[in-house]
């Protein structure tokens, strides 16, 4: 067609599909009791995620719990479930704190709503988070019904405790399910009347840090009941798959030709996408009644486009882009801007200076994006999952031009969210979709659509400042990072401001705020507006601490080495917890001397020192997890062997002690660490990306290649005792590994790395240059 | 029109014979715990039994099978619990799942073959599985949990 076929208008087979039942929805309607195919219950018309709603006659003392006539507890969840069993670990601390019995516990995962306040999950913060407020509201529900179940047993309320989800009074004792039945509470707290209750002391507590309790997650998914938002479905509903654009922005669609496309059997018509939220642009998608159809009729469209101004931009011009900015003194935003840097760097007798760089990563959540939208009864109605559902409804509302208040985003399992989920992009054109179309529409993108469209951790680069006095003791530090900056794209909102008072992205610099005691401070971090340009830059499991500590505890070996200093004592010679280091309760109690703790803890358990076989060895590295104000301590030593011959590094163990304050939930925090350490090790050493032509270059696992299990170390994780809040954990153990593996390679055969990912290749080409140097 | 069974029930769909099982198995007969991953048989999420051998149902066309008896990991076991669940749930494997329904029908096929799995054993069939939540070490320690169980063995803990 001469024009372009905007959004709505129709084309031959879409007509065909509108004026009478395709053959397929015949097959359907003729089959829909599922007879032909033998499965009485399997093939529903509808198949949603099913909120665990209390029933009639549940008593609800505070938003976030109901307990029902039968004694069933439903805690809502606000937080999305992908992978972290968040719902268990919350659920055990409102639980917990009223003394319910566990096994009358259910979690429901609620719909947006305002009233749950800001719904996100990332961060690690989830239990940090909601460890006062579910406190709270489990001190309320005990009250009440303590309160309540007083009355029934005719004595006064002081006279009476709680245990395993009943009231008791010497030897009378109710349940909590029948002191809703018989007493019919109301009271309800406000949120002030919450924060006065008292709580349980540590020593009391029956679930927080119950090694024997099980995640209420798992069960549904070893055997297939699990639904994830891919699979949601609603009758009449049709599916759609993108075809997509040369850029992430600004391609412009000229013309669409689907004369191949129509031979698809199934195939429908397509769409051009116009969105006004300018988040999704150039997009054209295959509309079908099946989505293999889709997938085929998307592959054999024919578009083309006017190509973004990014077609061109690879990644050496992003980080080079970044060195160029660092190179500038002005620019960027002051995180530290100790007094004192710039004259005590006139002032020295030494400097240090490295850059450390980054590869764009992917995030490969195994799930690929997708959303189902349609209207219902003046309701849009987004089904997918998703991690930060306030941040993409103004998004949603001003795309399909309608109030935030009649768009409803419902919750399902995630597979896989690793930040990828914090930005809801992918449910955009799905709702354009089916408000063109008039339908329900089921919008998936394949793994090369969802690679293409990801919005990936930004390559980075950063630049390590020292300066050393006559005896190479250190006087002052400068830390300075380049990286697109995923907050100023997407959420605005929560930029932080530097003590220049300009905003800046906390999750593109943090981890440079570190807790080393190094005289005056500089951090500065610029955004790259290239990288900006170019692609979406994205939250990644770990976010900047993930690269930050790449270059940072790169660094401090580098400079142990020019100190002539082991690498453990130096780093404890610097968690000195002085000045604004020593840390501020409750969320950094005990500040840097805890770091110092997990270093000394970790060093002693792998055996820090002793004598290993040759080309292989140890390498620390230690940071404060996610950011300075929830910091989990967390230190790493990998055993690493160096291959000479072929570059190839193998990681035999990591050893990894965390002092994340209160452990809730002891084997999800371990299983946690577990896949957060591994994380770590795969962007060490097998993953990572390269822009080439303003896009991801990597499409499918063909070239892409994270960790798989032969790859996997032996592990040993260790939690500090504590009783200090709760931090996360999600995050942490992907931020040390990368450099205790750099540090050991050096410790092994003598070259350092700087970039990652660390391949065989570089490896070869370093220990060659050293062996040149050498001779 | 492709015939075959699936979980013990005759299916017949009349679908393009290049379909891929995978959309078949979850559009068409509705069972949705077989998952999409990567389309190319490279991830194993989708995997599923086809005449008792651990198969990528993303890259099988429909077409390839006619009259053969195909299980999926609703069908594992009637009632979830195979040896191969029961050791998944004992050792807490799954984080977001997603893989877990391919682990399961991979270990399970596994086990048939390799009864006493080594380390070398486990590698080797299990590393066409992605699991990107890491659950590997887990996995790993599960498939010989199954295994000792399968042989009768008490679990050691």
């Amino acid at each position: 067609m001469g024009k372009l076929g905007r959004m709505g208008l129709g084309n031959r087979a879409g007509n065909e599909a509108e004026n009478g039942l395709s053959r397929r929805g015949f097959l359907m309607a003729a089959v829909g009791t599922g007879v032909m195919f033998g499965f009485p219950a399997a093939r529903a018309a509808q198949q949603f995620a099913a909120p665990g709603l209390p029933g009639d006659g549940a008593f609800e003392p505070t938003i976030w719990c109901a307990i029902a006539p039968d004694g069933t507890i439903t805690v809502n969840i606000i937080r999305a479930e992908m992978g972290q069993h968040v719902g268990t670990a919350l659920a055990r601390i409102i639980a917990d704190e009223m003394n319910a019995d566990w096994n009358h516990v259910k979690i429901n995962y609620v719909d947006s709503d305002p009233k749950w306040g800001l719904m996100v999950t990332g961060g690690s913060w989830s239990v940090w988070m909601t460890w006062d407020v579910f406190r709270q509201a489990g001190a309320a529900a005990r009250l009440a019904l303590t309160e309540a179940g007083a009355g029934l047993l005719g004595v006064p309320a002081a006279q009476c405790t709680t245990r395993d989800g009943m009231v008791i009074a010497g030897s009378k004792s109710i349940g909590y399910g029948d002191i809703v039945a018989r007493a019919h509470p109301t009271r309800s707290f406000t949120p002030d009347e919450m924060a006065k209750l008292p709580l349980k002391p540590a020593s009391e507590r029956h679930l927080i840090g119950n090694e024997t309790l099980k995640a209420l997650d798992i069960p549904a998914k070893t055997n297939g009941t699990a639904i994830y938002g891919i699979d949601a479905k609603v009758e009449g509903m049709v599916y759609a798959r993108p075809k997509m654009p040369p850029t992430r922005y600004g391609s412009r669609v000229r013309s669409v030709d689907d004369s191949a496309a129509r031979a698809v059997k199934g195939y429908q018509r397509y769409l051009v996408i116009q969105d006004p939220s300018e988040v999704v642009q150039g997009w054209v998608v295959a509309i079908a009644d099946t989505y293999s159809a889709a997938i085929r009729a998307a592959d054999l469209l024919k578009v083309d486009w006017a190509p973004g101004e990014t077609v061109n931009v690879s990644e050496k011009d992003v980080i080079d882009h970044g060195r160029a900015q660092i190179d500038r003194k002005d620019g960027g935003v002051m995180v530290f801007d100790d007094k004192g840097v710039d004259s005590t760097f006139a002032a020295a007798a030494s400097t240090f200076s490295q850059d450390y760089t980054c590869a764009s990563v992917l995030h490969y959540q195994l799930e690929p994006t997708n959303a189902l939208a349609f209207e219902k009864d003046g309701i849009f109605e987004i089904h997918a999952g998703n991690q930060w559902q306030s941040l993409i409804l103004p998004t949603l509302a001003k795309a399909l031009d309608r109030p935030e208040k009649s768009i409803v985003l419902r919750s399902y399992l995630l597979g896989g969210g690793f930040g990828r989920r914090l930005n809801g992009d992918y449910m955009i054109p799905a709702a354009l979709a089916s408000k063109a179309l008039g339908k329900p529409v089921k919008l998936i993108l394949t793994r090369s659509d969802d690679m293409q469209f990801d919005s990936f951790r930004s390559p980075s680069i950063q630049r390590i400042r020292v300066a050393f006095d006559g005896q190479k003791a250190i006087t002052a530090m400068e830390y300075h990072a380049s990286a697109g900056w995923p907050t100023q794209v997407m959420a605005a909102a929560f930029m932080s401001k530097g003590v220049d008072g300009k905003p800046y992205d906390p999750f593109a610099i943090a981890g440079g705020d570190h807790w080393y005691e190094v005289g005056p401070l500089r951090v500065r971090a610029l955004s790259n507006d290239l990288a900006n340009r170019t692609f979406r830059p994205g939250w990644l499991r770990s976010v900047s601490p993930g690269w930050v500590s790449w270059g940072l505890e790169s660094s401090w070996d580098e400079i142990a080495h020019i100190q002539g200093k082991d690498p453990v004592q130096f780093r404890l010679e610097h968690l000195t917890g002085a000045g604004r280091n020593k840390g501020e309760a409750p969320d950094s109690t005990g500040g840097a001397l805890r770091q110092a703790a997990v270093v000394r803890r970790v060093a002693e358990k792998a055996g820090w020192g002793r004598p290993m076989p040759k080309d292989t060895a140890l390498g620390i590295a230690t940071t404060f997890g996610q950011e300075r104000g929830m910091p989990t301590w967390i230190a790493c030593c990998a055993e690493v062997h160096v291959d000479r011959a072929t570059g190839i590094v193998r990681c035999r163990k990591l050893t990894i002690v965390v002092d994340a304050g209160t452990i809730v939930d002891p084997d999800g925090a371990r299983a946690q660490t577990e896949g957060a350490a591994l994380w770590g090790l795969s962007m060490a050493l097998f993953e990572g990306s390269e822009i080439v032509g303003g896009l991801p270059r990597d499409r499918n696992l063909n070239t892409y290649t994270p960790l798989r299990i032969a790859d996997v170390p032996e592990m040993e994780i260790e939690f500090l005792p504590s009783t200090e809040k709760p931090t996360g954990l999600g995050e942490p153990g992907t931020t040390v590994v990368a450099p205790a593996i750099g540090n050991a390679i050096f410790n092994a055969v003598g070259v350092r790395m700087r970039h990652l990912p660390i391949r065989p290749a570089d490896v070869l080409r370093a220990l060659k240059e050293k062996g040149a140097s050498a001779a | 029109m492709t015939s075959f069974r699936l979980n013990g029930h005759d299916v017949t769909v009349d679908v393009p014979e290049d379909t891929p099982l995978l959309w078949v198995i979850r559009d068409e007969v509705g069972l949705t715990g077989t998952k999409f991953g990567c389309g190319i048989g490279m991830c194993g999420a989708c995997t599923v039994h086809v005449g008792g051998r651990a198969t990528r149902s993303c890259i099988t066309p429909v077409s390839a099978v006619q009259g053969a008896d195909i299980t999926t990991i609703e069908g594992l076991d009637p009632a979830g619990n195979h040896p191969v669940q029961e050791a998944w749930k004992d050792l807490q494997v799954p984080q977001c799942g997603y893989c877990q329904s391919g682990q399961i029908m991979q270990a399970a096929s596994l086990l048939h073959d390799y009864p006493s799995p080594s380390d070398e054993d486990i590698d080797a069939v299990m590393g066409g599985s992605l699991c990107r939540c890491m659950t590997y070490i887990r996995i790993r320690d599960a498939i010989k949990r199954a295994a000792a169980a399968t042989r009768g063995e008490p679990s050691n803990g």
